[in-house]
């Protein structure tokens, strides 16, 4: 890494549809490089020195929380582990997130979408029981194995790219995508969770569903934290296959 | 006038805060939780390491239960928390984990059989009963006599917000995202709600409500270089603060938790340590063990963070651009634990840093944590001076922590305290109508419609950004790990000068809606504010205790500090806040001040404690058939809600 720190270009789009009489356009900003930058230090020093009306999405700026999915140079992944070393030529663009409602510049707005995902495909242990559980006794035992599966499937953070990556989602504007079938594989594989192999057709046994997946793997390829998208849309597949 | 009326309404949307929001709904209380992000963006997720629970299924968990909880808790806050208060907790954690577990936290189990982990540097057998097999497993943590962080992966913050929020949803409690609070709604010493602003539409609105409950986190961003997410500025603590009439406790207790990444400041968590890693210097010698013989690298993080800061002004640390710093090793853990247990550290090591951490040494430095102060609340979680306000979790000084928390504790607390505090939200809107006047809402309304209007219209003045990068410059400097009085007389002035600039903020982007800057000019102001009371309250406080560090007065002082900082801002027009003290009752305690049994004890001790020693003592001699529960209810009764009374089981144990 250079010490001198080179000059680094950042293409932006920006548009406040707040703003009356606002056109969409890309704005070019330049930024002198610092050792270890990162997408996130870059985007608030523009924001802190050049543009203060420039609008992203940080909380974490970790890789945990899943705020900062952004288009980088044409591939969606998370902007704040994002190093602009990376980028040989100094060259950065910057695109929202397709797939989402814009709020403004690269600010979309996930947290609508992932909550309609979460009601849509139930998000939550089904069993009459579970508020009843009595917690001074013992808990329910789990083999140590299933609990890592589970743990596994549930590492997903909700970013939205497996979602803008995903050609199907782009003909099919009510299409689940990845992002819901790993959530659902997830009950799918808990036991605490009693929902029948029937009541899980009822939510994805569509083209809407596991059957409209055009296999293209988007998802699997941009999911910034390695989930088995490919392994768990054919088991979903599978086991959907064999309900009727 | 946009007016939104609920019963109960949460500000925050974290773990702490969707679990009040749940126990007002299944109390049939309607609820609205507002946030500034999506629920599961919260800062709670980032929590790495696990939740400490007393349910000693592993083998190195034999032995434990609420007791030895509740001490090593009382140890951790050096004897300034409220005991009542961390027994309720100890008490609750064991049944808010298993509640958790029936709700789908994948918590990790108990494998039996036999399993190598790495105890002292070195590898050690240990065999798991079979009777244990498939209960929830814990690990090793800093400061705590068993393995009792419950986990899973170094997820545990995430898996445990994603069971939170899919419990919520499942309920159909309303998350209403992008929304700020600006200022609580107050009448006659009664909350009412507060005033929101949109921050997509810029529109405010009224929330009227007959509980409101702030958990909203911690203040760490007053710091430059902080683990804490981006949104933990603490507003929700300035905003009681503004009231001038809530009042905020030991605001001055920030812990500096030992192990973040150099330079960026991103947690690695204690658990790499609770499972075997260690703490070298430049000459990768590891220095802990001359320093804390006893607990090592596991002493209670304030220790360590102070120990590495020591160790690093004797010249042992590995210089760098960004200064000096120390390094955390887990090569010796191996690959495969690496990867299953310790992932999301490895992750940030290879995105943040270029390293593999199984092969390669990582670059620590000690660095803002925690928030231990916050609002001040009773043991039902509300306010003891503005009625119908409540906190829970970080932004709540509920006081489990004293002057210092134990890792494990923070995630542990947001749950127990959303179970408790929200049990007690719900019995007050069952008792409490609204008697607000439209007079009322609207006047604040209008309050906060004109500071916008001002921020607007002003032509030329400061850069909220700068100051805030000033003040964070500021408390680094001269309110960090070691303090003293002229570090603090200075910090404190310059902090004046920074709050009177703070009132000519101007901006570049005038616009109302939608608009960083504004959000910024905004909240500096208020944040400069909570500097003031965390810096005016170290300055004044002249003991060492937990993790509030005074080089020039090293002793903790029972006789003359044991006591809790209160802090109100009665006069917005002051330069700084006023502070009062509440005494801590050594006469109540159950477990009485003693030494935290690190480095050497030289507590100026309170005329109280040998009394009450011997009180409990005389005690325990005339009730020689008494259990440890009637022991406990003889010498420190609770309040808890009676549904949280119960014993808690454990396996091999029963209800004992």
């Amino acid at each position: 890494m250079n010490d001198q720190g080179r000059i680094l270009k950042f293409q932006v789009f920006r548009y406040n549809p707040q703003k009356k009489g606002d056109k969409p356009r890309m704005v070019t900003y330049e930024v002198t490089e610092a050792p270890g930058m990162t997408v996130f230090i870059a985007l608030n020093d523009i924001r802190e020195h050049q543009d203060p009306s420039f609008q992203f999405d940080f909380v974490c700026r970790a890789g945990i929380c899943g705020s900062c999915a952004m288009i980088i140079n044409g591939q969606p992944t998370l902007a704040c582990r994002t190093l602009t070393s990376t980028y040989e030529n100094g060259e950065i663009k910057l695109l929202p997130l397709p797939g989402f409602e814009l709020i403004g510049d690269l600010s979309v707005n996930t947290g609508k979408f992932m909550r309609a995902m979460s009601e849509r495909v139930e998000s939550w242990i089904h069993d009459a029981d579970a508020d009843e559980v009595d917690f001074h006794r013992l808990e329910e035992r789990m083999d140590p194995d299933v609990a890592d599966q589970i743990y596994e499937l549930e590492r997903c953070v909700e970013c939205g790219c497996c979602v803008s990556a995903c050609a199907t989602k782009r003909m099919r504007p009510d299409f689940l995508s990845a992002v819901g079938f790993v959530r659902l594989a997830r009950y799918a594989l808990d036991p605490r969770d009693k929902r029948s192999d029937e009541e899980f057709y009822e939510i994805i046994g569509d083209d809407d569903g596991v059957f409209g997946c055009m296999t293209l793997l988007g998802c699997e390829d941009y999911c910034p934290k390695d989930l088995p998208h490919q392994t768990q849309i054919a088991y979903l597949r599978r086991k959907m296959a064999l309900v009727r | 006038m946009k007016v939104i009326y609920t019963d109960s309404l949460v500000i925050g949307g974290g773990l702490a805060g969707l679990r009040v929001a749940i126990a007002s709904m299944q109390r049939g209380v309607d609820t609205i939780v507002l946030s500034l992000i999506p629920a599961k963006r919260s800062h709670s997720a980032a929590a790495q390491g696990g939740m400490q629970a007393s349910l000693g299924a592993c083998v190195k968990g034999d032995g434990d239960d609420e007791d030895v909880h509740f001490a090593d808790t009382v140890k951790g806050s050096d004897w300034g928390c409220d005991q009542h208060v961390a027994r309720a907790f100890v008490n609750t954690a064991p049944k808010a984990i298993r509640q958790l577990a029936a709700w789908g936290v994948p918590w990790s189990r108990v494998r039996q059989g036999d399993h190598e982990v790495v105890i002292n540097g070195k590898k050690v057998t240990l065999t798991e009963k079979a009777d244990s097999h498939g209960l929830i497993m814990a690990r090793d943590f800093g400061g705590t006599k068993k393995w009792r962080t419950c986990f899973t992966s170094d997820g545990a913050g995430h898996t445990m917000l994603y069971a939170m929020d899919n419990k919520a949803i499942q309920m159909g409690i309303p998350v209403h995202e992008r929304k700020e609070a600006l200022a609580l709604i107050h009448e006659d010493g009664v909350c009412y709600g507060a005033i929101v602003r949109d921050l997509i539409t810029g529109e405010l609105i009224a929330y009227v409500a007959k509980a409101t409950t702030i958990a909203t986190g911690g203040y760490g961003r007053l710091y430059a270089i902080t683990t804490n997410s981006v949104v933990s500025e603490g507003i929700g603590n300035a905003i009681a603060l503004e009231t001038g009439i809530a009042t905020l406790g030991n605001m001055e207790a920030v812990q500096f938790h030992p192990t973040a990444i150099v330079p960026v400041g991103i947690l690695t968590t204690e658990g790499c340590r609770g499972d075997g890693g260690l703490l070298l210097d430049k000459d990768e010698y590891r220095f802990m063990p001359d320093y804390e013989p006893e607990k090592k690298e596991l002493a209670s993080r304030d220790v360590v963070s102070r120990r590495m800061t020591e160790h690093m002004r004797k010249g042992k640390g590995v210089p760098s651009r960004y200064g000096d710093h120390l390094w955390l090793d887990i090569r010796l853990l191996g690959r495969k634990h690496i990867e299953k247990n310790l992932r999301e550290v490895k992750e940030i090591c290879e995105y943040f840093l270029g390293i593999d951490p199984v092969e390669a040494l990582i670059p620590v430095r000690p660095t803002q944590h925690y928030s231990m102060g916050g609002i001040r609340t009773n043991a039902t979680g509300e306010s003891p001076t503005l009625q119908g306000l409540f906190a829970a979790g970080e932004a709540a000084c509920w006081d489990m922590h004293g002057f210092n928390r134990l890792g494990g504790n923070s995630v542990a607390e947001t749950v127990v305290a959303g179970m408790i505090v929200g049990e007690y939200v719900a019995d007050y809107c069952g008792a409490n109508a609204v008697n607000i006047s439209t007079t009322t809402i609207q006047h604040f309304m209008k309050r906060e419609e004109k500071k916008i209007t001002a921020l607007l219209f002003r032509d030329f003045g400061e850069n909220p950004f700068q100051l805030k990068a000033e003040m964070q410059k500021i408390m680094m400097d001269d309110v960090g790990i070691f303090r003293n009085a002229a570090d603090l007389e200075k910090a404190v002035e310059e902090l004046k000068v920074l709050n009177q600039r703070a009132k000519r903020i101007a901006l570049r982007n005038r616009i109302s809606s939608s608009n960083p800057e504004l959000v910024e000019a905004i909240r500096v102001p208020k944040m400069i504010k909570l500097a003031q009371c965390v810096a005016y309250g170290a300055l004044l406080r002249t003991e060492s205790r937990g993790a509030h560090s005074r080089e020039d007065y090293p002793e903790r002082n029972d006789r003359d500090w044991l006591k809790r900082t209160l802090t109100t801002w009665t006069d917005a027009s002051a330069d700084l806040p006023e502070l009062t003290y509440e005494d801590l009752d050594v006469m109540k305690m159950e477990l009485p001040p003693g030494s935290r049994g690190y480095g050497v004890d030289n507590t100026f001790h309170h005329p109280d404690t040998a009394k009450r020693e011997q009180e409990i003592e005389a005690l325990k001699r005339d009730n020689p058939g008494a259990d440890r529960f009637e022991l406990q209810e003889m010498l420190n009764p609770i309040t808890i809600p009676d549904k949280f009374k119960g014993k808690n089981e454990r396996i091999g144990r029963g209800f004992k």
